[in-house]
């Protein structure tokens, strides 16, 4: 034991020493699977530098950079989820650094490719799509979803996972997307009838690739690396884009008080360079580079965001209106939605039930009750204006608001009352759907 | 240690500290800087308004209201409840039939029964929805061949059944120390009286065996209640811990609520152990030992024997289940909706072999010093609540046990706010990036496991021996030494057993503060792999990794205990 201790004493110092090198530090969420091909490249490419890759989840990275604001010791977050940027840029964590790279354009898929201040910069894209397994799709013999509104349907009760989007970034955007292209009230209609048709909302988004993996579920709304990434391990699932989509950046960005500065902008430099964005192309990566050329090695099918028909229907995504309501969309989600699964599942089963029964019945007292049920279903408590009223949303953004607005209402006290609402809606929803069964 | 010629006891006209008034001293300072402080940094918000900054107890209120809060506390009371009812299912005839009857394997089965406490983080839940999910391989084939399912592991069901199959061994430890620790003269004279059978276990065996019980089974009952990984990974979150974790660590999230939540917890945490000694108090469970005994272990007639294995073999078969569908998922290929892995390669172990022993020599460094600290510490404070005056010593109990309700992120979160631009000296960097740092958030994070092993065992030594040794003049510190710490021997390698072994899969505080990759134990690696889909065999085998490493060790100590007990029972037998 004595001795081990003094092995590592010995090895601390060496590494310590190894530190007057020229090291890059840089904290990522990202698996071992993406940063060990970067490493290796990024260290041929430039002899003498050494990456030093720390892993932590996004939240544990974020939270560390935040505590460890008084004595920096890292160079770079490198990480997918742009929120967790958009946190650390306003809470002043992050540099704004020159940065040399070309042909690189400004946008992908109606969604800026870099901070526009400059704080950071998107190195590889994502879209998000319907991940399947297609063992389970054939043992339950079911059809392909190939949109969002396909999973809406009774035929995919208790088929469908998701994260939810207070616990992934990535899965917040898909549910903004929506909402954005579809609008608040029809977007948020979609939501419910696809939750209802869930049989989990995992707590880590790399949750639901699991589940889709593993057989556990047979559809899978994730983020497009998580499919094709699957697809490239051997498991027999499938990914498929539907029409609504957006595309998203992954991003690195350099901390304010780094340590090496100059090594940090050499990484995020080659990072953007035509080599290094031919890395996302690895088969255990799976990323959509933002160098429009890296597509001209790229295998065949690989999706290619800059082509005519990748995802014709994909929506100009409205950064701003994303950004205002961010937490209230999530809390709303939690609320409505992921606490609330069993109640919303029974009302949901319940109307699809009814449904069956007066698929051609031709009853109007069913039919009615059923519209009503449908109605209670999709109810929601706030409106689009609400949703990005300040003195509204402030309850929910306590850290970064405005001091001068007026905030109605704390967080608690509204999240109560929508939870009061769902519950009786969807009570009721169920009981007028029975009711609508019943009928002959 | 204090000359032992120095008579201790007696009245000085000076009032002097005693050696377990320093100890305590110190005890307290530790927890206050590595526990207290460090948590309430974080916690100190559930008392301020959120825009204001202000003092309130508005936030408890809006707990009390909220209609989810209270379901979820509901939810949590039920599922820790039936916990324990399930894990004493599982552990009494376990300890049982190894503790009171010759029975070949007693060493193995009780090392096995330890091996559900080592479930590494996320491998686990895969390798459980894998048997025992919707379609996991059980459900898939009743389904083909019968035509129906089994929801194992729907909703809060899936919860009692992870939870109880993950910590009975907390159940199982204790209990057989204190089975082992009673005196087989109360057993004799139960028999001379005619009493046998499950009369006399009902009656005799089964109460005095009561401190380790307790103790085993309160801290199931806290520790689930505390307990977010295992919800979280079956998706449910309509309970108390899950809900505090999902509030408190949402990115760019300020809900005041999740540590409200923290602080409700620690506080029924130190209530329900309050509970439990007051169901102790007044009852006396010493037993004057003859520097071994136990129960008399019998020999089993053939048919009970064919019995006793059949219950232990379905026992094991039942707890090890996690483990042998995270064997397969490290050996197998693709294992995707269907009841075995398509075919089986070497290959992932080949994968982790060479990044692996970094990993190894971290974790059994860490896991190691931690349960060493914890057992110190834990005997040290058992000593002073149960045997010294000091004014407060109960506190010194409540504040270790308070740790098994504090989330890790919560404790690192703290720790880096406390020690972070704390620069050590030689060279070592910052204190919050040290390795060291580790080290001692896993021993308070792991410190209450020991304890309630230690307390356990202290509970059933008789004061009269201590007296006894003390009349022929020994010190204090040598009758701590030579008869109180002889003694309390099983007791205090379980608690090193459970703290050792839940330290090398413990995540949460760990990912916080490990600051760089060489200094990373075996979690965070298995965490690393589990990121991505490529990893999972990978991940499973190192996670099939740190399940054989703590095995092992559980199992050598196991069998120091045996051949310590078999050498003390030779002594006492001779005439």
């Amino acid at each position: 034991m004595k001795r081990t201790m003094t092995f590592s004493a010995l090895a601390l110092l060496m590494t310590s020493a190894a530190a007057f090198a020229d090291t890059v530090t840089v904290v990522t969420s990202f698996p071992r699977d993406l940063t060990d091909p970067f490493k290796a490249a990024f260290e041929a490419a430039h002899p003498g530098t050494m990456l030093e890759v720390v892993s932590r989840n996004t939240n544990a990275a974020v939270s560390h950079l935040q505590e460890t604001r008084s004595a920096n010791t890292i160079d770079l977050m490198w990480a997918s989820a742009p929120d967790a940027f958009e946190v650390l840029k306003e809470e002043g964590l992050l540099a704004k650094v020159d940065v040399q790279s070309e042909g690189i354009p400004d946008q992908i898929g109606g969604y800026p490719i870099n901070d526009p201040d400059g704080s950071y910069y998107g190195f590889a894209a994502s879209g998000y799509g319907i991940m399947y397994n297609t063992r389970y799709v054939q043992a339950n013999d079911l059809p392909v979803a190939e949109e969002w509104d396909d999973l809406k349907r009774a035929e995919y009760n208790g088929h469908v996972a998701m994260s939810s989007p207070s616990r992934s970034g990535t899965t917040h955007l898909t549910v903004e997307t929506l909402l954005q292209g579809e609008g608040w009230d029809e977007g948020w209609a979609t939501w419910k009838w696809i939750s209802g048709n869930m049989n989990t909302v995992t707590e880590r988004s790399f949750g639901v690739p699991d589940a889709v993996n593993s057989g556990a579920t047979g559809f899978g709304i994730v983020i497009d690396f998580f499919g094709l990434a699957s697809k490239a391990s051997g498991f027999p699932v499938e990914l498929v884009y539907p029409s609504v989509t957006a595309i998203v950046p992954a991003n690195i960005g350099v901390l304010a008080n780094a340590p090496n500065e100059e090594g940090a902008v050499k990484f995020v430099e080659f990072l953007l360079s035509p080599e290094g964005q031919k890395v996302l192309l690895n088969p255990a990566i799976m990323r959509l580079p933002v160098n429009p050329e890296a597509y001209a090695d790229a295998p065949e099918n690989f999706p290619n965001p800059f082509s005519e028909d990748f995802a014709p229907g994909a929506i100009e995504f409205d950064v701003d209106v994303s950004g205002a309501r961010y937490t209230l969309v999530n809390s709303l989600f939690d609320v409505l939605v992921t606490y609330r699964m069993d109640d919303l599942r029974a009302a949901v089963s319940a109307v699809q039930k009814a449904e069956a029964a007066h698929a051609d019945s031709g009853n109007d007292e069913a039919a009615a009750l059923i519209a009503e049920a449908r109605a209670l279903v999709e109810a929601m408590p706030i409106n689009a204006e609400q949703s990005l009223d300040a003195s509204f949303t402030g309850a929910f953004t306590i850290s970064r608001a405005d001091p001068d607005t007026e905030v109605v209402g704390r967080q608690a006290e509204i999240e109560q009352e929508w939870d009061r609402f769902a519950v009786e809606n969807y009570r009721q929803a169920k009981k007028l759907a029975d009711q609508a069964a019943a009928l002959k | 240690m204090a000359d032992t010629t120095t008579p201790s006891r007696g009245f000085t006209l000076f009032p002097r500290l005693s050696g377990a008034a320093v100890a305590g001293i110190l005890i307290a300072i530790f927890l206050m800087a590595f526990l207290v402080l460090p948590v309430a940094q974080v916690i100190y918000v559930a008392f301020l308004d959120a825009r204001t900054g202000v003092f309130t107890l508005q936030n408890f209120q809006d707990f009390f209201n909220t209609t989810l809060f209270r379901e979820s506390f509901a939810n949590s009371f039920y599922v820790s409840a039936m916990s324990v009812v399930l894990a004493t299912l599982i552990a009494l005839p376990l300890a049982y039939i190894t503790t009171r009857f010759n029975f070949a394997g007693t060493a193995a089965i009780q090392a096995l029964g330890i091996i559900p406490l080592i479930m590494p983080p996320f491998v686990g839940a895969v390798a459980m929805s894998l048997l025992f999910g919707r379609n996991g391989s059980i459900n898939l084939l009743l389904n083909q061949h019968f035509g129906f399912r089994i929801p194992f592991m729907e909703g809060l069901n899936g919860v009692i059944l992870v939870q109880s199959i993950h910590y009975f061994p907390f159940i199982l430890i204790n209990l057989s120390a204190s089975l082992r620790n009673i005196d087989r003269s109360m057993e004799e004279a139960a028999q001379n009286l005619g009493s046998h059978g499950i009369r006399m276990f009902r009656r005799i065996v089964f109460p005095l065996a009561m401190p380790g019980y307790l103790a085993g089974a309160a801290l199931v009952f806290i520790k689930v209640f505390d307990d977010l990984g295992t919800p979280l990974l079956l998706n449910v979150n309509n309970m108390l811990a899950p809900q505090a974790y999902l509030r408190i660590t949402g990115v760019g999230i300020n809900d005041p609520m999740g540590y409200v939540i923290s602080f409700i917890l620690v506080a029924f945490s130190v209530f329900s152990l309050w509970a439990s000694f007051l169901f102790m108090r007044g009852k006396d469970y010493a037993t004057v030992q003859k520097g071994g005994g136990g129960l008399s272990r019998r020999d089993l007639k053939p048919r009970e024997k064919w019995l006793a294995w059949g219950v232990i073999l379905l026992i094991l078969a039942m707890v090890l289940s996690p483990h042998i569908g995270l064997l397969l998922l490290a050996f197998g290929t693709i294992w995707s909706f269907s009841p075995l892995p398509d075919g089986f390669t070497l290959q992932h172990f080949g994968t982790i072999f060479t990044q692996s022993s970094q990993y190894v020599w971290n974790t059994l460094i860490y896991a190691g010093s931690a349960a060493v600290i914890d057992v110190i510490l834990g005997t040290a404070i058992a000593y002073i609540v149960i045997r010294t005056g000091l004014p407060g010593r109960k506190w010194l109990d409540y504040m270790a046990t308070a740790a098994l309700a504090v989330p890790g992120v919560v404790l690192g979160i703290g720790y880096l706010r406390m020690f972070h631009g704390i620069q050590l000296p030689f060279g070592l960097g910052q204190m919050s990036s040290f390795w060291g740092i580790i080290i001692v958030a896993l021993a308070v994070r792991r410190l209450p496991y020991a304890l309630r092993a230690c307390m356990a065992a202290l509970q059933q030594v008789s004061l009269s021996l201590e007296e006894a040794a003390e009349s022929l003049g020994a010190s204090r510190s040598s009758t701590i030494r030579r008869i109180v710490v002889p003694l309390m021997t099983g007791g205090i390698l379980a608690g090193f057993v459970t703290s050792f072994a839940t330290a090398a899969v413990e995540l949460s505080a760990t990912i916080m503060l490990v600051g760089r990759s060489s200094d990373a134990p075996l979690a965070y690696g298995i965490y690393l792999y589990m990121q991505s889909p490529a990893g999972r065999g990978p991940g499973a085998a190192l996670g099939i990794l740190a399940v054989v490493i703590v095995a092992l060790g559980s199992y050598l100590s196991q069998r120091i205990i045996e051949r310590e007990r078999a050498r003390q029972a030779m002594t006492a037998d001779r005439p």
